[in-house]
């Protein structure tokens, strides 16, 4: 275990930390943006305004 | 309050239904009056902590523990006598083909209370800062400025808050899923274990039981108490969100379930301490020094995140929309303002800790996210607006449209103030001053009080099936006297806390301060009863606001022919 010190963690979690984050912002980023999502979006801006009688069963 | 819980005991006489849905849940409802299972699990869960309570009460030594303890006890033993009556009537049986509202009216009512005793709190404690001679008790210690300043705090923030949060998310997931809320008579638990909370939180600000962290005020019993309610109430959002209908999880979900995770992260990590005994009430934190602080602050600033931002624009991305009949403005941005929010604002929490122990990467660290959360609060805020495109008019016409704008606006604007005062620079003078009260009021009576007060508004005739509010005209004057109320509090603030922050760095020309202070105290008094006078008109409005909600529930209910919308009797019969 001599090779896992404290700076080898922590440069594990920073970089790694930096590169996960970004990569999973950047993936939700490309969600909202891809085109093809554009029409469903546009049902969901809708949807407060159904649907506030009773459960689907 | 306990004819308030015998009152709110789920409702479920039987009445025919015109569409009778097929499958095995209508079996379910159909076999009479056997208990369900999640009925059974909390009836023992209840005995089995009141048992718990009798123990640890009769065992300890520790009279600020046997106190919690006794209330504990006189809880759980109400509850499991409420209990031992209603499972063997069939009341905790619950209709798959109707949403569970009892538990979202009791959630209403119960915002409306906490909104009354914090907002009450922070009137008394203005009252004793501007005449210290009237209103300083010196037989009274448990009402101290000291110990009402933490429960002004908590009542509001998460007494008042907490509760809107939780009725508010529990109407929405159900209406945008599609679905009856999960878990039975569990939301019931989450509802009265949460108000449990409260109360031993308050009792123990006043009996001097505090591990002193700011928002975080509770012992290690109380933590584990309000773990187990959060821990419940997250698995009935998820459990609700499982087996929805609708394919898509609604964006303020998102931000809904954002607000519980990180709120569970949050409390468990903060509020890790080591108890002195398993019978005592005090504990120490695990961490220290500047370690401790950092987590405090991690902690403290993501509830300011997480709690009073993201659970609330869950609210106005639910409540805007269906207020004005128009869809949200931009979905995709939404989406956007969803994942940048949350990714930059669990970093922000240093700003905090300027010109401390803590490591100076770390406090420009800080104050970096924080000004990057402008882009991602401005464009919450421009999609919220912006959603009342084409049904501007509703401002002039629809006070509750107009106290949602509002709250969009002080959104606004608290998120601009909040970054600006995070530069090392500005926080040198802002820090410890009013100017920072102001901030914080600016953000809670303006956004977070706003945006719950408007929902509320919506959601009263919906739940109890009227045709809308008792008057309008109230709400106009709620409105008008709560938002001149927060522009003479958060004006005073900003005069009082510049003023103060310019005289402690004042220094004479042979290197002294030039202040001591005291000095700057006094010069604060006009300010403080400026300020005294403003919470006293907001808790004017809520008062108003409790009045027309009264009335309006005692309104005659629409009958409606179509199943799941048919007005409770038993709960018309509840006032």
């Amino acid at each position: 275990m001599s090779g896992l010190t404290y700076e080898t963690v922590a440069r594990f979690a920073q970089q790694g930390g930096t590169v996960f984050f970004g990569l999973m912002f950047l993936g939700g980023l490309i969600y909202a943006l891809w085109p093809r999502h554009r029409q469903a979006f546009q049902r969901l801006a809708h949807l407060p305004l159904e649907h506030d009688e009773a459960p689907d069963v | 309050m306990s004819e308030i819980k015998a009152s709110f005991l789920p409702v479920t006489e039987k009445r025919p239904s015109l569409n009778e849905p097929v499958g095995s849940m209508t079996q379910a409802i159909a076999r009479s009056d056997d208990a369900p299972f999640d009925a059974i699990a909390l009836y023992i869960f209840t005995g089995l902590s009141a048992l718990a309570a009798l123990v640890a009460t009769a065992l300890t030594k520790d009279p600020s523990f046997r106190f919690h303890g006794w209330i504990m006890l006189a809880a759980f033993l109400a509850a499991f006598l409420t209990m031992s009556v209603g499972l063997g009537s069939g009341r905790f049986r619950s209709d798959s083909t109707r949403y569970a509202d009892g538990v979202i009216r009791a959630g209403v009512i119960a915002t409306m209370f906490w909104a009354f005793a914090g907002l009450s709190a922070g009137v008394l404690i203005a009252s004793q800062l501007s005449w210290p001679r009237i209103f300083y008790f010196p037989d009274l210690a448990w009402l101290n400025f000291g110990r009402l300043r933490p429960l002004h705090t908590s009542a509001v923030i998460f007494a008042f808050g907490g509760n809107a949060l939780i009725a508010t998310s529990f109407y929405v997931v159900q209406r945008t899923c599609r679905a009856r809320l999960a878990g039975g008579a569990w939301p019931w638990f989450v509802f009265w274990g949460y108000q449990l909370f409260i109360v031993l939180a308050a009792t123990g600000y006043m009996a001097g039981i505090t591990q002193s962290r700011e928002y975080a005020e509770p012992e290690w019993y109380v933590d584990l108490w309000l773990t187990i309610v959060w821990v419940a109430y997250l698995l009935i959002f998820l459990g609700t969100i499982w087996k929805r209908k609708e394919p898509h999880i609604y964006v303020a979900n998102w931000f809904y379930l954002a607000f519980i995770v990180t709120i569970a992260i949050l409390h468990l990590i903060n509020n890790a301490a080591v108890p002195i005994g398993l019978l005592e009430s005090k504990s120490y934190s695990a961490f220290s020094g500047v370690q401790d602080a950092l987590v405090q602050w991690w902690y403290g600033h993501n509830a300011v995140g997480f709690f009073l931002t993201a659970g609330f624009l869950g609210m106005m991305y639910y409540f805007v929309p269906k207020r004005v009949d128009r869809p949200v403005y931009s979905y995709r941005l939404s989406i956007v303002h969803f994942w940048s929010l949350i990714f930059i604002y669990i970093w922000a929490g240093p700003h905090h800790l300027h010109y401390t122990a803590l490591p100076q990467w770390a406090q420009t660290l800080g104050m970096t996210f924080s000004i990057m959360l402008w882009m991602p609060s401005w464009g919450g805020m421009i999609n919220g607006l912006m959603t009342l495109s084409g049904a501007w008019d509703k401002l002039r016409t629809d006070p509750v449209v107009r106290m949602m704008v509002v709250a969009i606006a002080f959104y606004g604007m608290s998120t601009f103030e909040g970054p600006l005062m995070s530069i090392r620079e500005v926080n040198a003078l802002s820090h410890y001053t009013d100017w920072t009260i102001g901030h914080v009021h600016s953000g809670a009576l303006g956004w977070v009080g706003f945006i719950s007060f408007g929902a509320i508004y919506c959601m009263v005739p919906w739940l109890w099936k009227k045709t809308g509010l008792y008057s309008d005209r109230l709400v106009e004057w709620h409105f008008w006297i709560a938002t001149t109320g927060i522009l003479l509090y958060i004006a005073a603030m900003w005069v009082s806390g510049i003023m103060e922050g310019l005289m402690w760095r004042e220094y004479t020309p042979q290197g002294y301060l030039a202040n001591s202070f005291v000095e700057t105290v006094s010069a604060k008094h006009i300010e403080n009863i400026i300020r005294t006078v403003g919470g006293l008109m907001y808790l004017s409005g809520a008062l108003i606001m409790i009045y027309n909600l009264w009335r309006t529930i005692r309104m005659p209910s629409v009958v409606q022919t179509s199943p799941g919308l048919v007005a409770s009797p038993a709960l018309l019969a509840a006032e």
